[in-house]
């Protein structure tokens, strides 16, 4: 059965590109700032910091990769901009309750 | 497997935009980079021989750091004392730095005499392995962003374009994954077989290429992600900075032989390369060694490193595994020796320069893909943008090789004119980098590929002829190898020049047969003028 033209992934190749770039780091941020605070060895583990910074740039670039699976640049700034308030939601959090 | 055709389309579009952006950056960065795995034996092919001053006994090097630290304020600063044969017991910097390139450093070198006393000489660095490293980190794009080179910046994005490349690519060629693999069709004409290697070489290498790109991203950024990290931490220190309690006096400093023998209890099986000290008059005294083992895992550019403060002999931070507590410095390390490729001894590194040299090619026939496939078939005459992306592709990617190749090729002879050999480097790589993109522009990408790569053939060939002339005419000041690695320098760019002559003939015996539309295609006239200039010319 032949998808329709809505069904379609439509190209908006700016609004994925710049939602891919931003929220994709800002999320990565927040996945990182979860797994430094709470991860294993806590915030304080020596040399942590740099596997942490490390860290930051393959999460940011796979979720930036995969951005253009998104149907239309809407549809990544929804899900990806719910990603972040959910993930940042949850830091805060953890952060207020320790 | 079975992807739809949305998401095979959307990222067929987006590996073509993203590799035709980078690939000509990536291009230049691979192909240095895949040299800068040599960096040692290109130095020592480069450097004169005897250019360094007789080594001293281990016990003797206290009273050499002591008579420098008394003579010369910029030691204090920094010095760096060196255990191995091959370099001057201590060197120091009269003018410049250790890091960074800059043309005019000059570097003092010392030993102790006869009698025990301080005797140095001042010398010029070759810099022909930093324009090297230059090259790679930043594609050789000129320009300063705050302390850092443009380049490395520019760079950096071309990294991020560089992962999305990757990812799509291996997207895209997942439905026929199992049917081409391993496929090398050269039956269904040239651009099926470019098509099959430049698939090949992506996915057998994807691991490595996967790190080289996200570790590009991080090396140019570092600076803004900890920036970004440090709201992350809010109140939380990121780092201890490692200060004395108290500034030591340099008598007080222990001798070399018991900080040598801390560091080896450190790392059993190691030798001590040499030892760097930073502000030694101050609360951040720092003495970094290098440590190498060419039969462990080393996890720096070509050693292992060791810091340690020299008055207490605190070991302050190493590149070693430390115990469970050392997990994450661990990880963090073995991310730097992927990218660095120092793990594998010689071995490794030849893979590496394999891998890189394999990089570079995929770049090149990334481009020649989207050439092949924007060309139109009914007619002769091709658009403009292709013609231009034509001329762009064997300008830049041959005329960065040819620059750097007569970089090379020129040293040992420029050093017959200056002692500063350096303040020709940029001049000879930039001139012989645009000159090639010109003549690319003017004369078009079939000829001036065939011309570009007969000057990387001659080139290359006259690094190991350089030496032959200086065997036959010792007089004349030039040196021949005198060492393996010098030696082994020299035998791969004769090889080079035989690789560089094979493809120049190659694309010229194709260049009047192919289609008359193909942007390789000579037409019969113009190939005969070509040949009778170089029957002149020979």
């Amino acid at each position: 059965m032949r998808r329709n033209q809505v069904d379609k992934i439509q190209a908006h190749w700016w609004s994925k590109t710049a939602i891919g770039a931003l929220l994709g780091l800002l999320l990565a941020y927040g996945l990182v700032a979860t797994f430094a605070w709470y991860g294993p060895g806590g915030i304080d583990a020596p040399i942590k910091v740099q596997f942490n910074m490390w860290l930051i740039t393959p999460l940011w670039l796979t979720i930036f990769s995969l951005v253009y699976l998104f149907k239309t640049g809407r549809s990544a700034l929804i899900y990806l901009g719910g990603a972040n308030v959910l993930c940042y939601s949850i830091f805060t959090l953890l952060r207020s309750l320790g | 497997m079975k992807i739809r055709g949305d998401i095979l389309r959307t990222y067929q579009t987006l590996h073509t935009w993203t590799g035709i952006t980078a690939g000509l950056l990536l291009f230049i960065g691979f192909f240095a980079g895949a040299l800068t795995m040599f960096q040692s034996e290109i130095r020592q092919w480069a450097t004169p021989p005897a250019h360094h001053l007789a080594q001293i006994k281990l016990e003797q090097f206290d009273s050499l750091i002591k008579q420098t630290l008394a003579q010369s304020p910029q030691a204090h600063q920094e010095f760096t004392i060196n255990l191995t044969d091959q370099q001057s017991p201590i060197t120091w910097f009269e003018q410049g730095k250790s890091r960074g390139l800059r043309l005019d450093d000059q570097l003092r070198q010392g030993t102790l005499d006869q009698q025990g006393n301080l005797v140095s000489e001042l010398s010029a660095v070759n810099e022909l392995t930093s324009l090297i490293d230059f090259l790679h980190r930043t594609a050789g794009i000129i320009g300063e962003i705050g302390h850092d080179h443009a380049g490395i910046y520019i760079l950096g994005i071309a990294g991020i374009a560089y992962f999305l490349a990757l990812v799509s690519g291996v997207i895209f060629l997942l439905p026929t994954l199992t049917k081409t693999f391993f496929a090398l069709r050269d039956k269904k004409g040239p651009g099926r077989f470019w098509l099959d290697s430049h698939n090949l070489v992506g996915l057998t290498s994807l691991p490595y290429h996967v790190v080289i790109s996200f570790t590009v991203v991080v090396f140019a950024f570092h600076d803004f992600l900890y920036g970004g990290l440090s709201v992350v931490y809010g109140e939380q220190p990121m780092f201890e900075r490692h200060q004395a309690a108290v500034v030591y006096q340099l008598s007080e400093l222990p001798p070399v032989a018991q900080q040598i023998q801390k560091a080896l209890d450190f790392a059993p099986g190691f030798t001590v390369t040499s030892v760097h000290f930073t502000n030694i008059d101050t609360r951040q005294a720092m003495a970094s060694f290098n440590m190498l083992n060419d039969q462990a895992m080393m996890r720096g550019p070509s050693t292992d490193s060791l810091w340690m403060d020299p008055f207490t002999l605190e070991i302050i931070n190493s590149s070693y595994p430390q115990g469970d507590e050392g997990i994450w410095g661990r990880m963090v390390n073995t991310i730097f020796a992927i990218h660095f490729g120092s793990y594998g001894g010689d071995l490794g590194r030849w893979l590496y320069f394999i891998m890189g040299l394999g990089g570079a090619f995929l770049f090149y026939s990334g481009n020649l893909l989207w050439l092949e496939k924007r060309r139109k078939k009914q007619t002769t005459e091709q658009a403009k943008s292709t013609k231009i992306m034509a001329a762009l592709t064997v300008g830049v990617c041959l005329g960065s090789m040819a620059g750097l190749a007569v970089c090379i090729m020129a040293t040992k002879w420029l050093n017959l004119w200056s002692v500063n050999v350096n303040n020709y480097y940029m001049g000879l790589y930039y001139l012989t980098f645009f000159a090639v993109i010109a003549y690319a522009f003017t004369r078009g990408a079939a000829v001036a590929a065939i011309h570009c790569l007969q000057l990387l053939a001659l080139s290359c060939l006259l690094i190991p002829t350089t030496s032959l002339i200086a065997m036959l005419w010792p007089d004349l000041g030039l040196w021949p190898w005198h060492n393996t690695a010098a030696m082994s320098v020299e035998l791969v760019a004769g090889l080079f020049a035989i690789a560089f002559y094979m493809l120049a003939r190659r694309t010229k015996l194709r260049s009047p047969t192919g289609p008359a539309n193909s942007l390789w295609h000579i037409p019969a006239a113009r190939n005969d003028e070509i040949t009778a200039q170089a029957a002149l010319s020979t």
